[in-house]
């Protein structure tokens, strides 16, 4: 192996993947079979972290970054004067393998730009998978990008080798796309998807009657989306992301803070501040939908299509139906817990096993580990002493806020600053 | 005040189980059960050593399986291996609340509980990360090595989640805080004891020990890491939550 020129290629064509977020190695059902290597039946690891606090779990390559569309948005675009590379399938191979040896990582994540046509390329990240898996005996896990406008064979083909499998819609709206990426069009995205689900759902019911009908694609399909280049509200945002969970059966749908890497004009300029935040309360909203058990037009609607900077999705929601509140924490039933500010789906568990034994009070609700400073106006318990004013939603905000230290206040008030207002956090 | 019995015992597992048969044997009217690298001396308890007895540490673990449930026993097992200086007496009392139908996985607002499942989630905790951090580097004798310091002694669950993984691969895994490693033959795993020497892993030592190959594949490592960074999203309060520095020194991709 010549490891100079490895090193150049690994180099260069993780720079231009890792503007993918998904690093999930979780979900698999993949176990070690006849002492071969690798198992990927557990949950996920994250082996490290990068400097920027993401989790890394897979080696996350290009095959190659030769890409023969100019997608506004994309490091790889043609008409970007960048420094091309393309690995040898076994290259990509041996890499793994010894990554995964080492215990660096959990497996493998390939994309690829695209070189010749999409039936091309996605043949050779086929070839990848289908050596590790036969060649290797590798039971770790495959992240394999869907390209779009692949035949539905190789569909077929992929996800027999692959844990996962993801195209990205990147645009959230098909204006977007119209304006940023002229030369895709939205259904190329789709059919693969469209594919990949229906194959998930034939192979699960052959399983049931013939158990040995391999594995397709056990960890599902995912896919992403870019925020902040194209214009979109977090209402489109996230109606569009309800849309693909519901439509394909989507185990993640990822959104990635627009990082400017061009001068086109018909993107944020570069030097324009990635939107953290506002990601964060995207992946919360996301969270909400998923596992709190809150349909999307509830947290975002015609008269609220912006989720609110300052305060979490789910305090928003809270403050904005105050009649449901105060809620009894030994009578309410899962649904109404959950929707408790300051209670996440662990401590809603733990109370839910915990009252089963005793009337829980204040003490019982902090040893558990609720937060207390956003739980305490929303909630009554085996206790006297209760929060008994009847305040405001603006007057419950500003006393919240006031206690609690929120990892964005940093970032909120500086860009209070930038645009020279002292105005105060609430509106009252 | 009454005496208070000591029970000094050899700091194993099997050992606390041992204390534990005794404690129902004997009753004592106020027991300590105390491992014997931290017991002292005291003029007001009772000191009795409890010998390890593999039998009556099994009827106790077959009696907390069966009649505490599964769960428990894996608790139990856990929250021992966080080598607090509280274990003994919260395990005795759960144990004991266990034999009288005490639901001690579910019952959040008790004390004993609460300290359990805390004890089962730093474990817990701990374990994860190791399965994460441990770096592992091909020695000459075809052995991929790896070296860990963790908080509390998870090692024998490390091994179990090693040996699903790398079942095609000897390996050795050695803890330098409490000087035991755990080795995988291809067939088996063994706990060993051994010398290993202090310069093993700094540069001008680790030729000698380590494949040429080696040497690449962590220089690599180290460049996929910096090359996967995103320098606009720069966080580093959040990366050292995630990679407190006390775990640097092992991990390839964070040496110079």
């Amino acid at each position: 192996m010549n490891f100079e020129r490895i090193k150049e290629k690994l180099n260069i064509l993780a720079d231009a993947a890792k503007y993918d977020v998904s690093c999930s190695s979780s979900g698999s059902k993949r176990a070690n079979k006849n002492k071969g290597l690798g198992d990927s039946s557990g949950m996920g690891i994250c082996h490290t972290y990068t400097e920027d606090g993401r989790c890394v779990s897979l080696l996350k390559i290009l095959l190659t970054n030769h890409c023969i569309f100019d997608c506004a948005y994309c490091v790889t675009r043609k008409s970007n004067d960048i420094k091309r590379a393309a690995f040898k399938v076994q290259e990509v191979v041996d890499l793994t393998i010894n990554f995964y040896r080492r215990n660096y990582i959990e497996g493998l994540f390939l994309s690829s730009g695209i070189f010749k046509n999409a039936d091309y390329t996605m043949e050779r990240l086929v070839a990848v998978a289908k050596k590790l898996r036969e060649e290797e005996n590798f039971n770790g896990y495959i992240h394999l990008k869907s390209i779009p406008g692949a035949s539905d064979e190789l569909m077929r083909e992929a996800g027999l080798y692959a844990d996962r499998l993801s195209v990205n819609i990147e645009i959230p709206s098909e204006k977007g796309l119209k304006l940023l990426a002229p030369d895709k069009k939205r259904e190329d995205f789709i059919k693969p998807m469209q594919k990949v689900k229906n194959e998930i759902i034939q192979y699960k019911s052959e399983k049931k009657l013939i158990k040995s009908t391999p594995i397709y694609a056990p960890a599902g399909q995912s896919t992403q989306m870019i925020i902040g280049a194209s214009g979109e509200t977090d209402a489109e945002i996230m109606y569009t992301s309800a849309y693909f969970y519901k439509q394909f059966k989507m185990k993640r749908v990822y959104y990635s803070g627009y990082i400017p890497i061009s001068y086109d004009e018909r993107l944020p300029s570069i030097g324009t501040e990635v939107p953290m935040m506002r990601e964060n309360r995207l992946y919360q909203t996301d969270w909400l939908l998923r596992f709190y058990g809150f349909d999307i037009r509830e947290l975002l609607n015609k008269e609220h299509p912006n989720l609110e900077t300052d305060i979490d999705p789910k305090l928003s929601w809270a403050l904005r139906n105050l009649e449901h509140f105060p809620v009894d924490i030994n009578k309410a039933d899962r649904r109404m817990l959950a929707r408790i500010p300051g209670i996440g789906m662990r401590s809603v568990h733990k109370i839910i096993q915990a009252r089963r034994y005793r009337k829980l009070n204040w003490e019982h609700l902090k040893a558990i580990g609720i937060s207390m400073n956003r739980a305490q106006y929303f909630l009554i318990c085996d206790s006297s002493t209760f929060e008994t004013k009847d305040r405001t939603a603006a007057q419950l905000k500003s006393l919240i806020m006031g206690t609690s230290g929120s990892k964005w206040r940093g970032a909120y008030s500086n860009q209070l600053n930038l645009f020279g207002s002292n105005a105060p956090l609430t509106t009252s | 005040m009454g005496m208070i019995d000591q029970y000094i015992y050899d700091g194993t597992f099997e050992g606390f189980l041992s204390s534990v048969f005794e404690v129902y044997e004997r009753k004592p009217l106020v027991v300590k059960i105390v491992s014997e690298r931290i017991a002292t001396e005291n003029f007001f308890d009772e000191e009795h050593i409890i010998y390890t007895d593999q039998v009556k540490a099994d009827r106790v673990w077959k009696g907390i399986q069966t009649k505490i449930g599964k769960k428990a026993g894996d608790w139990i097992y856990r929250a021992f291996l966080s080598e607090k200086p509280d274990r003994e007496r919260v395990l005795l009392r759960i144990i004991k609340k266990g034999f009288l139908g005490h639901r001690v996985t579910e019952d959040y607002a008790d004390v004993d509980v609460l300290r359990l499942s805390n004890l089962v989630k730093m474990v817990g905790r701990e374990k994860h990360r190791m399965d994460a951090f441990v770096r592992f580097k091909l020695t000459k004798d075809n052995v991929y090595f790896a070296e860990i310091e963790p908080d509390f002694d998870t090692l024998p669950l490390n091994a179990i989640h090693f040996k699903n993984r790398y079942a095609d691969q000897k390996w050795l895994i050695y803890d330098r805080c409490r000087h035991y490693g755990v080795y995988y033959d291809l067939h088996k795993i063994s706990y060993v004891k051994l010398e290993i020497s202090k310069d093993i892993n700094t540069s001008e030592a680790a030729p000698f020990y380590f494949t040429h190959d080696e040497m690449h594949y962590q220089d690599l490592w180290k460049n996929y890491f910096k090359s996967t960074n995103i320098p606009s999203r720069k966080n580093m309060r959040l990366h050292l939550q995630h990679v407190p520095r006390r775990y640097w020194k092992y991990l390839s991709e964070k040496q110079p």
